[in-house]
Protein backbone atom coordinates (compact mmCIF):
# COMPACT_ATOMS: atom_id res chain seq x y z
CA UNK A 1 0.00 0.00 0.00
CA UNK A 2 1.44 3.24 -1.15
CA UNK A 3 1.61 6.00 1.28
CA UNK A 4 -1.27 8.22 -0.16
CA UNK A 5 -3.45 4.97 -0.09
CA UNK A 6 -2.85 4.85 3.97
CA UNK A 7 -3.77 8.31 4.48
CA UNK A 8 -6.68 8.49 2.91
CA UNK A 9 -7.85 5.38 4.26
CA UNK A 10 -6.56 6.38 7.84
CA UNK A 11 -8.86 9.67 6.65
CA UNK A 12 -11.96 8.33 6.37
CA UNK A 13 -11.66 7.21 9.96
CA UNK A 14 -10.61 10.77 10.72
CA UNK A 15 -13.64 11.75 9.11
CA UNK A 16 -15.50 9.56 12.02
CA UNK A 17 -13.47 10.70 14.86
CA UNK A 18 -14.38 14.52 13.79
CA UNK A 19 -17.97 13.35 13.28
CA UNK A 20 -17.58 12.52 17.29
CA UNK A 21 -16.51 15.47 18.14
CA UNK A 22 -18.69 18.22 16.47
CA UNK A 23 -21.37 16.09 17.63
CA UNK A 24 -20.10 16.28 21.47
CA UNK A 25 -19.12 19.38 21.19
CA UNK A 26 -22.55 20.96 19.46
CA UNK A 27 -24.72 18.76 21.51
CA UNK A 28 -22.75 18.34 25.04
CA UNK A 29 -22.04 21.91 25.50
CA UNK A 30 -25.76 23.23 25.68
CA UNK A 31 -26.71 20.49 27.57
CA UNK A 32 -23.96 20.74 30.17
CA UNK A 33 -25.53 24.19 30.93
CA UNK A 34 -29.15 22.93 32.04
CA UNK A 35 -27.28 20.36 34.16
CA UNK A 36 -25.30 23.15 35.90
CA UNK A 37 -28.25 25.23 37.03
CA UNK A 38 -29.69 22.07 38.50
CA UNK A 39 -26.77 21.57 40.38
CA UNK A 40 -26.94 25.08 41.63
CA UNK A 41 -30.83 24.64 42.26
CA UNK A 42 -31.90 25.73 45.39
CA UNK A 43 -34.70 23.09 45.57
CA UNK A 44 -32.83 20.55 47.20
CA UNK A 45 -33.81 17.15 45.82
CA UNK A 46 -33.01 18.44 42.05
CA UNK A 47 -29.62 19.82 43.38
CA UNK A 48 -28.79 16.07 44.71
CA UNK A 49 -30.14 14.21 41.51
CA UNK A 50 -28.45 16.36 39.70
CA UNK A 51 -25.27 15.94 41.75
CA UNK A 52 -24.90 12.08 41.97
CA UNK A 53 -25.80 12.12 38.28
CA UNK A 54 -22.38 14.41 37.78
CA UNK A 55 -20.69 11.95 40.19
CA UNK A 56 -21.43 8.56 38.54
CA UNK A 57 -21.03 9.95 34.83
CA UNK A 58 -17.37 11.83 35.93
CA UNK A 59 -16.57 8.56 38.35
CA UNK A 60 -16.98 6.12 35.75
CA UNK A 61 -14.58 5.35 32.91
CA UNK A 62 -16.25 6.77 29.84
CA UNK A 63 -15.23 3.42 27.72
CA UNK A 64 -17.57 1.67 30.39
CA UNK A 65 -20.09 4.31 29.57
CA UNK A 66 -20.11 3.36 26.08
CA UNK A 67 -20.43 -0.12 26.70
CA UNK A 68 -22.93 0.12 28.42
CA UNK A 69 -25.22 2.83 26.18
CA UNK A 70 -24.59 -0.01 23.65
CA UNK A 71 -25.18 -2.71 25.62
CA UNK A 72 -27.72 -2.48 28.01
CA UNK A 73 -31.08 -2.32 25.37
CA UNK A 74 -30.18 -5.92 24.22
CA UNK A 75 -29.26 -7.29 28.02
CA UNK A 76 -31.76 -5.38 29.80
CA UNK A 77 -34.83 -5.25 27.66
CA UNK A 78 -34.23 -7.81 24.88
CA UNK A 79 -34.20 -5.31 22.34
CA UNK A 80 -30.39 -4.52 20.70
CA UNK A 81 -31.35 -0.78 19.70
CA UNK A 82 -28.28 0.19 18.27
CA UNK A 83 -27.26 -3.23 16.68
CA UNK A 84 -30.81 -3.02 14.61
CA UNK A 85 -29.96 0.63 13.69
CA UNK A 86 -26.25 -0.75 12.61
CA UNK A 87 -28.77 -3.28 10.11
CA UNK A 88 -31.36 -0.98 9.02
CA UNK A 89 -29.03 1.86 8.17
CA UNK A 90 -26.72 -0.49 6.28
CA UNK A 91 -29.41 -2.11 4.20
CA UNK A 92 -31.49 0.80 3.42
CA UNK A 93 -28.25 3.47 2.85
CA UNK A 94 -25.67 1.67 2.43
CA UNK A 95 -23.85 3.14 5.72
CA UNK A 96 -21.72 0.79 7.77
CA UNK A 97 -21.61 1.47 11.60
CA UNK A 98 -24.40 4.14 12.31
CA UNK A 99 -26.04 2.51 15.20
CA UNK A 100 -22.77 2.10 16.86
CA UNK A 101 -21.87 5.19 16.43
CA UNK A 102 -25.31 6.66 17.85
CA UNK A 103 -23.97 4.64 21.19
CA UNK A 104 -20.98 6.52 21.21
CA UNK A 105 -22.45 10.07 20.47
CA UNK A 106 -24.94 9.03 22.98
CA UNK A 107 -22.27 8.10 25.77
CA UNK A 108 -19.63 10.91 24.57
CA UNK A 109 -22.17 13.48 24.98
CA UNK A 110 -24.03 12.93 28.25
CA UNK A 111 -20.50 12.62 29.56
CA UNK A 112 -18.64 15.26 28.53
CA UNK A 113 -22.05 17.66 28.89
CA UNK A 114 -21.92 16.55 32.77
CA UNK A 115 -17.78 17.95 32.45
CA UNK A 116 -18.80 21.14 30.60
CA UNK A 117 -21.54 21.22 33.56
CA UNK A 118 -19.17 21.71 36.37
CA UNK A 119 -17.11 24.27 34.44
CA UNK A 120 -19.95 26.23 34.16
CA UNK A 121 -21.15 25.92 37.59
CA UNK A 122 -17.53 27.05 38.27
CA UNK A 123 -17.86 29.98 35.94
CA UNK A 124 -21.43 31.05 36.99
CA UNK A 125 -20.28 30.75 40.97
CA UNK A 126 -16.65 32.73 40.69
CA UNK A 127 -18.76 35.88 39.46
CA UNK A 128 -18.94 38.26 42.42
CA UNK A 129 -22.06 38.78 44.38
CA UNK A 130 -21.80 42.60 43.80
CA UNK A 131 -22.09 42.44 40.08
CA UNK A 132 -25.39 40.69 40.49
CA UNK A 133 -26.91 43.80 43.19
CA UNK A 134 -25.67 46.51 40.81
CA UNK A 135 -28.06 44.82 38.49
CA UNK A 136 -30.78 44.91 40.99
CA UNK A 137 -30.40 48.05 42.51
CA UNK A 138 -31.00 49.42 39.10
CA UNK A 139 -34.31 48.10 38.55
CA UNK A 140 -33.23 45.09 36.24
CA UNK A 141 -34.77 41.72 35.87
CA UNK A 142 -33.11 38.08 36.82
CA UNK A 143 -32.85 37.36 33.31
CA UNK A 144 -31.78 40.82 32.19
CA UNK A 145 -28.83 40.63 34.59
CA UNK A 146 -27.69 37.13 33.62
CA UNK A 147 -27.51 37.80 29.73
CA UNK A 148 -25.92 41.03 29.66
CA UNK A 149 -23.91 41.09 32.36
CA UNK A 150 -23.05 37.77 34.21
CA UNK A 151 -23.00 35.75 30.93
CA UNK A 152 -19.97 37.49 29.46
CA UNK A 153 -18.09 37.15 32.37
CA UNK A 154 -18.33 33.80 32.83
CA UNK A 155 -17.41 33.02 29.06
CA UNK A 156 -14.71 34.75 29.42
CA UNK A 157 -13.58 32.85 32.72
CA UNK A 158 -14.82 29.49 30.67
CA UNK A 159 -12.68 29.86 27.75
CA UNK A 160 -9.21 28.53 29.26
CA UNK A 161 -10.80 24.98 31.50
CA UNK A 162 -12.96 24.66 28.17
CA UNK A 163 -10.14 24.96 26.02
CA UNK A 164 -8.61 21.86 27.56
CA UNK A 165 -11.78 19.53 27.84
CA UNK A 166 -12.37 20.52 24.11
CA UNK A 167 -8.53 19.28 23.35
CA UNK A 168 -9.46 16.14 25.67
CA UNK A 169 -12.04 15.24 23.57
CA UNK A 170 -10.80 15.30 20.15
CA UNK A 171 -8.39 12.43 21.83
CA UNK A 172 -10.98 10.36 23.68
CA UNK A 173 -13.08 9.87 20.12
CA UNK A 174 -10.22 6.79 20.18
CA UNK A 175 -12.64 5.28 22.75
CA UNK A 176 -14.87 4.51 20.51
CA UNK A 177 -13.15 1.70 18.89
CA UNK A 178 -14.17 -0.77 21.65
CA UNK A 179 -17.20 -1.37 20.57
CA UNK A 180 -15.64 -1.48 17.03
CA UNK A 181 -16.29 2.15 15.12
CA UNK A 182 -14.15 2.78 12.64
CA UNK A 183 -12.39 5.83 14.18
CA UNK A 184 -8.93 6.38 13.12
CA UNK A 185 -7.50 4.09 15.44
CA UNK A 186 -9.78 1.24 14.43
CA UNK A 187 -8.68 1.84 11.03
CA UNK A 188 -4.71 1.52 11.59
CA UNK A 189 -5.14 -1.25 13.76
CA UNK A 190 -7.05 -2.88 10.71
CA UNK A 191 -3.94 -1.98 8.76
CA UNK A 192 -1.73 -3.75 11.00
CA UNK A 193 -3.99 -7.21 11.33
CA UNK A 194 -4.61 -6.59 7.27
CA UNK A 195 -1.75 -5.57 5.96
CA UNK A 196 1.12 -6.13 8.20
CA UNK A 197 1.85 -2.77 8.47
CA UNK A 198 2.21 -0.93 12.10
CA UNK A 199 3.58 2.31 10.77
CA UNK A 200 -0.17 3.40 9.93
CA UNK A 201 -0.41 2.93 14.07
CA UNK A 202 1.67 5.78 14.61
CA UNK A 203 1.63 7.98 11.63
CA UNK A 204 -2.31 8.48 13.45
CA UNK A 205 -0.57 10.91 16.07
CA UNK A 206 -0.03 13.56 13.19
CA UNK A 207 -3.84 13.66 12.23
CA UNK A 208 -4.07 14.57 16.29
CA UNK A 209 -1.49 16.77 16.23
CA UNK A 210 -2.68 18.91 13.31
CA UNK A 211 -6.22 19.21 14.53
CA UNK A 212 -5.02 19.95 17.97
CA UNK A 213 -2.85 22.61 16.56
CA UNK A 214 -5.86 24.56 14.83
CA UNK A 215 -7.94 23.97 17.69
CA UNK A 216 -5.46 25.98 20.06
CA UNK A 217 -5.00 28.64 17.74
CA UNK A 218 -8.47 29.31 17.18
CA UNK A 219 -9.37 28.94 20.94
CA UNK A 220 -6.68 31.29 21.78
CA UNK A 221 -8.36 33.90 19.73
CA UNK A 222 -11.28 33.93 21.19
CA UNK A 223 -9.02 34.03 24.58
CA UNK A 224 -7.58 36.81 22.87
CA UNK A 225 -11.04 38.73 21.72
CA UNK A 226 -12.17 38.46 25.41
CA UNK A 227 -9.05 40.20 26.46
CA UNK A 228 -10.32 43.74 26.27
CA UNK A 229 -11.89 43.54 29.62
CA UNK A 230 -10.87 42.54 33.53
CA UNK A 231 -12.99 40.65 35.42
CA UNK B 1 -42.68 67.29 53.29
CA UNK B 2 -40.72 64.11 53.73
CA UNK B 3 -40.27 61.90 51.24
CA UNK B 4 -38.65 58.86 52.91
CA UNK B 5 -39.93 57.92 55.48
CA UNK B 6 -38.97 54.42 57.43
CA UNK B 7 -40.58 53.28 60.88
CA UNK B 8 -39.92 50.77 63.38
CA UNK B 9 -37.30 48.27 60.91
CA UNK B 10 -36.10 45.64 62.43
CA UNK B 11 -33.87 42.59 60.69
CA UNK B 12 -31.86 39.79 62.04
CA UNK B 13 -29.77 37.15 60.58
CA UNK B 14 -30.02 34.19 62.20
CA UNK B 15 -30.03 35.14 65.99
CA UNK B 16 -27.97 38.17 65.38
CA UNK B 17 -30.36 40.97 65.79
CA UNK B 18 -28.83 43.66 63.49
CA UNK B 19 -31.45 46.50 63.45
CA UNK B 20 -33.29 46.64 66.16
CA UNK B 21 -36.18 49.08 65.67
CA UNK B 22 -34.78 51.97 63.13
CA UNK B 23 -37.31 54.83 62.55
CA UNK B 24 -36.34 58.31 60.58
CA UNK B 25 -37.25 60.78 57.69
CA UNK B 26 -35.88 62.18 54.96
CA UNK B 27 -37.01 65.59 53.52
CA UNK B 28 -36.59 66.12 49.83
CA UNK B 29 -33.11 67.81 49.06
CA UNK B 30 -31.67 66.58 52.03
CA UNK B 31 -28.34 64.92 52.82
CA UNK B 32 -28.72 62.06 55.74
CA UNK B 33 -24.96 60.91 56.74
CA UNK B 34 -24.86 57.51 58.67
CA UNK B 35 -22.11 57.50 60.88
CA UNK B 36 -21.41 54.72 63.71
CA UNK B 37 -18.23 51.84 64.02
CA UNK B 38 -18.52 48.78 61.91
CA UNK B 39 -21.32 46.27 62.87
CA UNK B 40 -23.82 49.04 63.89
CA UNK B 41 -26.01 48.30 60.87
CA UNK B 42 -25.50 51.24 58.63
CA UNK B 43 -25.19 49.00 55.41
CA UNK B 44 -28.13 46.59 56.40
CA UNK B 45 -30.38 49.42 56.64
CA UNK B 46 -29.06 50.93 53.43
CA UNK B 47 -29.17 47.39 52.03
CA UNK B 48 -32.76 47.33 53.26
CA UNK B 49 -34.00 50.26 51.93
CA UNK B 50 -32.63 49.01 48.20
CA UNK B 51 -34.24 45.59 48.97
CA UNK B 52 -31.27 43.54 48.60
CA UNK B 53 -32.46 42.63 52.14
CA UNK B 54 -36.11 42.39 53.11
CA UNK B 55 -36.40 43.83 56.69
CA UNK B 56 -38.39 41.14 59.34
CA UNK B 57 -40.90 44.05 60.58
CA UNK B 58 -41.32 47.82 59.61
CA UNK B 59 -42.44 50.11 57.26
CA UNK B 60 -40.75 52.21 54.50
CA UNK B 61 -42.62 54.67 52.41
CA UNK B 62 -41.36 57.00 49.45
CA UNK B 63 -43.74 60.24 48.66
CA UNK B 64 -47.47 58.42 49.46
CA UNK B 65 -46.40 54.91 48.70
CA UNK B 66 -45.83 52.51 50.89
CA UNK B 67 -43.40 50.29 50.11
CA UNK B 68 -42.64 47.57 52.22
CA UNK B 69 -44.79 46.84 55.41
CA UNK B 70 -44.18 44.13 57.80
CA UNK B 71 -47.15 43.97 59.00
CA UNK B 72 -48.52 42.93 55.70
CA UNK B 73 -47.78 38.91 55.76
CA UNK B 74 -47.64 38.67 51.45
CA UNK B 75 -44.23 38.25 50.92
CA UNK B 76 -43.74 40.79 47.99
CA UNK B 77 -43.06 39.77 44.17
CA UNK B 78 -40.31 39.99 42.56
CA UNK B 79 -41.77 42.39 40.37
CA UNK B 80 -42.71 44.66 43.23
CA UNK B 81 -39.38 44.28 44.96
CA UNK B 82 -38.10 45.29 41.50
CA UNK B 83 -40.49 48.20 40.91
CA UNK B 84 -39.86 49.58 44.63
CA UNK B 85 -35.82 49.74 44.07
CA UNK B 86 -36.27 51.89 41.18
CA UNK B 87 -36.73 54.37 44.21
CA UNK B 88 -33.55 54.21 45.34
CA UNK B 89 -29.83 54.10 43.75
CA UNK B 90 -27.24 52.70 45.27
CA UNK B 91 -23.34 53.25 45.54
CA UNK B 92 -21.36 50.34 46.56
CA UNK B 93 -18.16 50.27 48.38
CA UNK B 94 -16.20 48.33 45.85
CA UNK B 95 -17.93 50.10 42.91
CA UNK B 96 -19.50 46.87 41.25
CA UNK B 97 -18.85 48.71 37.59
CA UNK B 98 -19.74 46.23 34.75
CA UNK B 99 -16.49 45.42 33.50
CA UNK B 100 -17.64 44.44 29.77
CA UNK B 101 -18.95 47.72 29.44
CA UNK B 102 -16.79 50.97 28.71
CA UNK B 103 -18.13 54.04 30.54
CA UNK B 104 -20.47 54.74 28.61
CA UNK B 105 -22.53 51.61 28.42
CA UNK B 106 -21.88 51.20 32.17
CA UNK B 107 -24.33 54.58 32.32
CA UNK B 108 -26.84 53.77 29.66
CA UNK B 109 -27.46 49.98 30.28
CA UNK B 110 -30.15 50.02 32.65
CA UNK B 111 -31.93 52.73 31.09
CA UNK B 112 -31.83 51.18 27.76
CA UNK B 113 -32.65 48.10 28.53
CA UNK B 114 -35.74 49.31 31.07
CA UNK B 115 -36.54 51.59 27.95
CA UNK B 116 -36.50 54.85 29.67
CA UNK B 117 -36.29 56.52 26.88
CA UNK B 118 -35.43 56.61 23.32
CA UNK B 119 -31.41 55.69 22.42
CA UNK B 120 -30.70 59.40 21.28
CA UNK B 121 -32.44 60.65 24.78
CA UNK B 122 -30.91 57.93 27.21
CA UNK B 123 -27.11 58.93 25.30
CA UNK B 124 -27.37 62.50 25.69
CA UNK B 125 -28.58 62.19 29.17
CA UNK B 126 -25.48 59.51 30.10
CA UNK B 127 -23.05 61.85 28.20
CA UNK B 128 -24.16 65.23 30.74
CA UNK B 129 -23.93 62.86 33.94
CA UNK B 130 -20.92 61.50 32.55
CA UNK B 131 -19.62 65.37 32.09
CA UNK B 132 -21.14 65.99 35.65
CA UNK B 133 -18.62 63.66 37.09
CA UNK B 134 -15.78 64.65 35.58
CA UNK B 135 -15.28 62.06 33.09
CA UNK B 136 -15.75 63.24 29.74
CA UNK B 137 -12.54 62.25 28.44
CA UNK B 138 -12.84 58.61 29.40
CA UNK B 139 -16.39 58.06 27.77
CA UNK B 140 -14.91 54.95 26.06
CA UNK B 141 -12.74 53.26 28.29
CA UNK B 142 -13.07 50.69 30.18
CA UNK B 143 -13.59 50.08 33.94
CA UNK B 144 -10.26 47.92 34.09
CA UNK B 145 -8.12 51.20 32.85
CA UNK B 146 -9.78 53.72 35.48
CA UNK B 147 -8.53 54.62 38.81
CA UNK B 148 -10.71 53.72 41.81
CA UNK B 149 -11.90 57.16 41.88
CA UNK B 150 -12.37 57.41 38.26
CA UNK B 151 -14.53 54.05 38.87
CA UNK B 152 -16.38 55.20 41.31
CA UNK B 153 -17.47 58.59 40.28
CA UNK B 154 -18.60 55.96 36.60
CA UNK B 155 -20.59 54.13 39.36
CA UNK B 156 -22.60 57.66 40.56
CA UNK B 157 -23.09 58.65 37.43
CA UNK B 158 -24.59 55.09 36.31
CA UNK B 159 -26.74 55.39 39.86
CA UNK B 160 -28.10 58.61 38.28
CA UNK B 161 -28.83 57.72 35.17
CA UNK B 162 -32.31 55.71 36.76
CA UNK B 163 -33.53 59.16 38.14
CA UNK B 164 -33.35 57.70 41.73
CA UNK B 165 -35.37 59.52 44.24
CA UNK B 166 -33.07 58.88 46.68
CA UNK B 167 -29.49 57.78 46.16
CA UNK B 168 -28.16 56.13 48.62
CA UNK B 169 -23.84 56.19 49.61
CA UNK B 170 -22.46 52.30 51.15
CA UNK B 171 -19.38 53.92 51.94
CA UNK B 172 -18.40 55.33 48.90
CA UNK B 173 -14.63 56.44 49.28
CA UNK B 174 -13.58 53.22 51.83
CA UNK B 175 -11.81 51.11 49.10
CA UNK B 176 -9.94 53.97 47.74
CA UNK B 177 -6.66 55.13 48.54
CA UNK B 178 -6.52 58.60 50.07
CA UNK B 179 -5.47 60.50 47.42
CA UNK B 180 -8.81 59.83 45.70
CA UNK B 181 -11.58 60.36 48.57
CA UNK B 182 -11.84 63.95 47.59
CA UNK B 183 -12.43 63.41 43.85
CA UNK B 184 -15.32 61.51 44.92
CA UNK B 185 -16.82 63.77 47.69
CA UNK B 186 -16.36 66.50 45.56
CA UNK B 187 -18.78 65.10 43.10
CA UNK B 188 -21.08 63.93 45.94
CA UNK B 189 -21.13 67.52 47.36
CA UNK B 190 -22.01 68.78 44.38
CA UNK B 191 -24.98 66.46 43.77
CA UNK B 192 -26.38 68.33 47.17
CA UNK B 193 -25.79 71.42 45.68
CA UNK B 194 -28.21 70.24 42.55
CA UNK B 195 -30.57 69.07 45.28
CA UNK B 196 -30.32 65.35 45.17
CA UNK B 197 -31.79 63.68 48.36
CA UNK B 198 -29.06 61.15 49.87
CA UNK B 199 -28.47 59.12 52.50
CA UNK B 200 -24.33 58.73 52.90
CA UNK B 201 -22.81 56.13 54.79
CA UNK B 202 -19.50 56.95 55.80
CA UNK B 203 -15.87 57.64 58.07
CA UNK B 204 -15.64 60.68 56.25
CA UNK B 205 -16.06 62.62 59.41
CA UNK B 206 -14.94 66.02 57.89
CA UNK B 207 -17.57 65.35 54.78
CA UNK B 208 -20.13 64.21 56.79
CA UNK B 209 -20.01 67.72 59.00
CA UNK B 210 -19.64 69.75 55.78
CA UNK B 211 -22.24 68.07 53.59
CA UNK B 212 -25.30 66.80 55.99
CA UNK B 213 -28.52 68.47 56.77
CA UNK B 214 -28.57 65.61 59.63
CA UNK B 215 -26.74 63.18 61.30
CA UNK B 216 -27.52 59.69 62.17
CA UNK B 217 -25.24 58.30 64.95
CA UNK B 218 -26.12 54.40 65.21
CA UNK B 219 -24.72 51.89 67.37
CA UNK B 220 -25.51 48.48 67.83
CA UNK B 221 -28.39 48.43 65.42
CA UNK B 222 -30.50 51.26 67.50
CA UNK B 223 -30.28 54.94 66.09
CA UNK B 224 -28.51 56.75 69.07
CA UNK B 225 -28.74 60.02 68.39
CA UNK B 226 -29.92 61.88 65.09
CA UNK B 227 -29.65 65.23 65.00
CA UNK B 228 -27.69 68.67 63.03
CA UNK B 229 -24.14 68.15 62.29
CA UNK B 230 -23.60 71.11 64.59
CA UNK B 231 -25.50 68.87 67.19
CA UNK B 232 -23.70 65.52 66.98
CA UNK B 233 -20.44 67.25 66.36
CA UNK B 234 -20.21 70.16 68.34
CA UNK B 235 -22.55 68.73 71.57
CA UNK B 236 -23.42 65.10 71.36
CA UNK B 237 -25.75 64.00 74.20
CA UNK B 238 -25.06 60.29 74.06
CA UNK B 239 -21.59 59.01 75.77
CA UNK B 240 -21.74 56.64 73.26
CA UNK B 241 -21.57 58.97 70.25
CA UNK B 242 -19.17 61.55 72.51
CA UNK B 243 -16.72 57.85 72.26
CA UNK B 244 -17.00 57.57 68.61
CA UNK B 245 -16.34 60.95 67.51
CA UNK B 246 -13.33 61.38 69.97
CA UNK B 247 -11.89 58.05 68.35
CA UNK B 248 -12.60 59.16 64.73
CA UNK B 249 -11.49 62.39 64.99
CA UNK B 250 -8.56 61.83 67.23
CA UNK B 251 -5.39 63.29 65.61
CA UNK B 252 -2.53 60.89 65.82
Amino acid sequence: MSFLEVTSFLWDGFMVSLLIFAVTLLCGAPLGLPIAFCSMSRWKPLKVISKIFVWIVRGVPLMLQIFIIYYVPGLLFDFPLFSHVDRYVSINFGIADAGRILAVLIAFTINYACYFSEIYRGGIESISKGQYEAGYVLGLTKSQIFKKIILKQVIKRIVPPMSNEIITLIKDTALANCIMVCEIIKQAKELAATKALIWPLFFTGVFYLIFVGLLTIILGRVEKKLDYFKS
Amino acid sequence: MAILEVKNIKKSFGKTEVLKGISFSLNEGEVISLIGSSGSGKTTLLRCLNFLETPDSGTISVGDNVLFDGENSKALTDNEIRENRLHFGLVFQSFNLFPQYNVLDNVTLAPKLLKKGSTEEIEQNARALIDKVGLTEKIGNYPCELSGGQQQRVAIARALAMNPDILCFDEPTSALDPELTGEVLRVIKGLKESGSTMIVVTHEMEFAKNVSDKIIFMADGVIEEMGTPEQIFENPQSDKTRHFLQNSLEKI
